[in-house]
């Protein structure tokens, strides 16, 4: 408002300066400017510091090893005869963790004392927990055990055959909801039934995820139990399907815009040949909005995989490979969401989050990035 | 070639009259337009030329607010006994007035109207892309890069994708809307050739903005003049000053529009 009288002002006011001179509007164009880039540039980095952070937590437990006493290595010394006294001793030491073995002899050092420690490391050093992290076993072991006494174990590939599920199924009731939506709303409604269509659309865009988790407890938890006679209703298939509604709006928006952009002269040219509506769709609208729809597909894809709240309550959380739709499983995102809160700064556990939050961020930018690139049409279709 | 004798009737026209709600576009127009001829209109804007086109091949049930009253016989039947509209204009060929590339390969462009016509054996679809594309005069320079999209061609050799599109259709009529707005001259000369040789083999109506275009191509002309048919006859009686209505003159001779 002020801005529009102060440009009036300076345009009306003070002809026949210099052609050279700078006036106000200059300068607000240069404010503007330099306040545009702040704000570009502050954002940049900010995600470069969050990715720092994530990685910088995360990434020590990918590749320091640690060493630590354990139950385990308690138990395992008592077996082998290790003096009681000194033992008793040593259980202070239980659940530190050290980055490598002189910074443990130090400890021992510390508590045990420097004779029983010379005589004892070996022993000690053998049975502590030092395993280094093992890619594989964090891609491909299921044993997801962070505050297991006597082991403590990482194995993600339950939780990300968790998510992938869960992802999977949304993504196979999503596509065909949004694109379906899509087209009614762009190809076939007019006037006011298209208006009302797209807000309501965009009203279930902004439902809280957790209204959505709500609904897959209440609702479709017990609705699953009795329309297939099985135990648990908390399951990919509830939290597929609660994703897939809950992704499909922000899908039909984006792919209606994509829909939006074919020029209606294709529409007209096709039906001047002859093409039925169907045909006009499906033979030139569809493949005119390709790059368009498959960027939506893609956000849709990301949201999902990053969903926390809605899949957190819809699963059952437990760690299971599923083997059908009825299983439960846990997803990534729960299980920082309901992880973190409760693990020690630094430690193992807390290391292993965030390496599960390194491994979503990575996924999740891939897949953006894809998206991207698609609709800068860098990959050819 | 010109048939000489009693023309046949492609087109019949009778008390057509075009409204958008209450706003009238088009009032009381009776023409013939007869088998194998070109079939010129002319007219500045709004005269509803572009209007009359869309009721041939019933576009005009698409168009919201567009009513169409008179009777409009194709191949001696009413438009309205055309059961099936996809057929109707599935016959007419449409050139429209900014070149159509769709955004398909450019075989695909050729090869769509067929295709939907149910054609799937390839080598014959091969057959009717090179075909068309030879007659619309676009087949030597893009008979190597059939698989790039039609819409990144120029806008000549769009048009004349458009052109052989609308061959690919074997159509009886073929219905041009100001081809040239957005066309070269030279590509206009060598589209004008095309349609000169096509007209031995179907009948074509040629809306053009150019009346000098309408003098070297029409075998008859209509002038359109905001929403009514002032004058139709011969081109020849047309330009040679042989007129109904004083008007037809002076928008021949350049006095207006
Ligand atoms: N879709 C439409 N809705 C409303 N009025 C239209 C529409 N199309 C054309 N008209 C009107 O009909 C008249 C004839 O237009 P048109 O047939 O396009 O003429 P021409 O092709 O001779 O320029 C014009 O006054 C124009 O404004
Ligand atoms: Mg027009």
């Amino acid at each position: 408002m002020s801005n529009e009288r102060i440009l009036k002002t300076t345009r009306q006011g003070k002809p026949g300066q210099g052609a050279g001179d700078r006036n106000l509007d200059w300068y607000i164009d240069k404010a503007v400017q330099v306040l545009v880039l702040i704000a570009g540039i502050s954002a940049i980095v900010f995600i470069i510091g969050i990715f720092t952070f994530i990685t910088k937590e995360g990434i020590s437990f990918i590749f320091e090893s640690s060493y630590r006493i354990s139950a385990y290595t308690i138990g395992t010394l008592e077996e082998k005869e290790f003096p009681e006294e000194l033992l008793e001793e040593l259980e202070i030491l239980e659940g530190e963790t050290y980055v490598d073995a002189a910074e443990l002899i130090i400890a021992m050092e510390e508590t045990i004392g420097k004779e029983a420690t010379d005589q004892y490391k070996g022993l000690i050093i053998e049975h502590s927990v030092h395993e280094p992290f093992k890619v594989m076993d964090f891609f491909f072991s299921t044993r997801w055990k962070p505050t297991s006494e006597w082991k403590p174990t990482y194995g993600a590939f339950a939780l990300i055959i968790g998510t992938a599920s869960v992802t999977g199924l949304a993504m196979i009731v999503a596509i065909p909801f949004s694109l379906g939506a899509a087209i009614y709303i762009g190809e076939f409604a007019t006037g006011k039934t298209r208006e009302a269509l797209k807000v309501l659309v965009e009203m279930l865009a902004a439902i809280p995820s957790v209204v959505w988790g709500f609904i897959g407890l209440s609702i479709m938890n017990p609705l699953i139990i009795k329309a297939f006679d099985v135990p648990i209703g908390l399951n990919v298939l509830n939290a597929g399907v609660i994703l897939g509604l809950m992704a499909a709006p922000i899908m039909a928006t984006i792919a209606e815009d994509a829909l939006k952009a074919v020029p209606d002269r294709y529409r007209e040219a096709a039906e001047a040949m002859g093409a039925t509506r169907w045909q006009v769709i499906f033979k030139v609208v569809l493949p005119a909005a390709k790059k368009g729809l498959l960027a939506a597909i893609l956000l849709g894809l990301g949201r999902g995989f990053g969903e926390t709240m809605a899949v957190l309550m819809a699963t059952g959380h437990a760690i299971n490979l599923p083997t059908s739709i009825f299983d439960s499983v846990r997803a990534l995102t729960a299980t920082i969401a309901a992880e973190l809160g409760e693990t020690a700064v630094g430690s193992d556990h807390y290391r292993a989050l965030f390496t599960l939050g390194i491994f979503l961020f990575v996924v999740t930018f891939v897949i953006n990035l894809t998206a991207d690139l698609v609709v800068r049409g860098v990959k050819k279709g | 070639m010109v048939n000489t004798n009693k023309p046949s009737v492609k087109l019949k026209v009778s008390n057509l009259s075009i409204n958008y709600g209450e706003a009238s576009a088009l009032r009381d127009v009776n023409l013939d337009v007869y088998e194998n001829e070109i079939f010129g209109i002319i007219g500045p804007a709004n005269s509803g030329k572009t209007s009359f086109l869309k009721t041939i091949n019933r576009m005009d049930i698409f168009t919201p607010g567009m009513k169409v009253v008179g009777d409009i016989i194709f191949n001696g039947t009413s438009l309205d006994q055309w059961r099936n509209v996809y057929a109707l204009r599935s016959r007419i060929g449409v050139v429209f007035p900014l070149p159509v590339g769709l955004p398909l390969t450019i075989y695909e462009n050729v090869a769509l109207a067929p295709r939907l016509a149910g054609v799937k054996n390839r080598t014959e679809l091969d057959i009717i892309v090179e075909r068309c594309l030879t007659r619309a005069a676009l087949w030597d320079e893009v008979k190597d890069r059939l698989d790039s999209l039609g819409s990144m061609l120029s806008g000549g050799q769009q048009q004349r994708l458009t052109i052989a599109r609308a061959l690919s259709q074997e159509p009886d009529l073929l219905m041009l809307d100001e081809f040239s707005i957005a066309v070269d001259p030279v590509t206009t000369m060598r589209i004008e050739d095309v349609l000169k040789e096509l007209k031995h083999e179907m009948t074509i109506i040629l809306v053009t903005n150019l009346v000098q275009q309408a003098y070297r191509l029409a075998d008859r002309t209509a002038f359109f003049l905001m929403g009514d048919c002032v004058e139709m006859g011969n081109t020849e009686d047309l330009f040679s000053g042989n007129v109904q209505d004083e008007r037809t003159r002076d928008y021949i001779e350049g006095r207006f529009g």
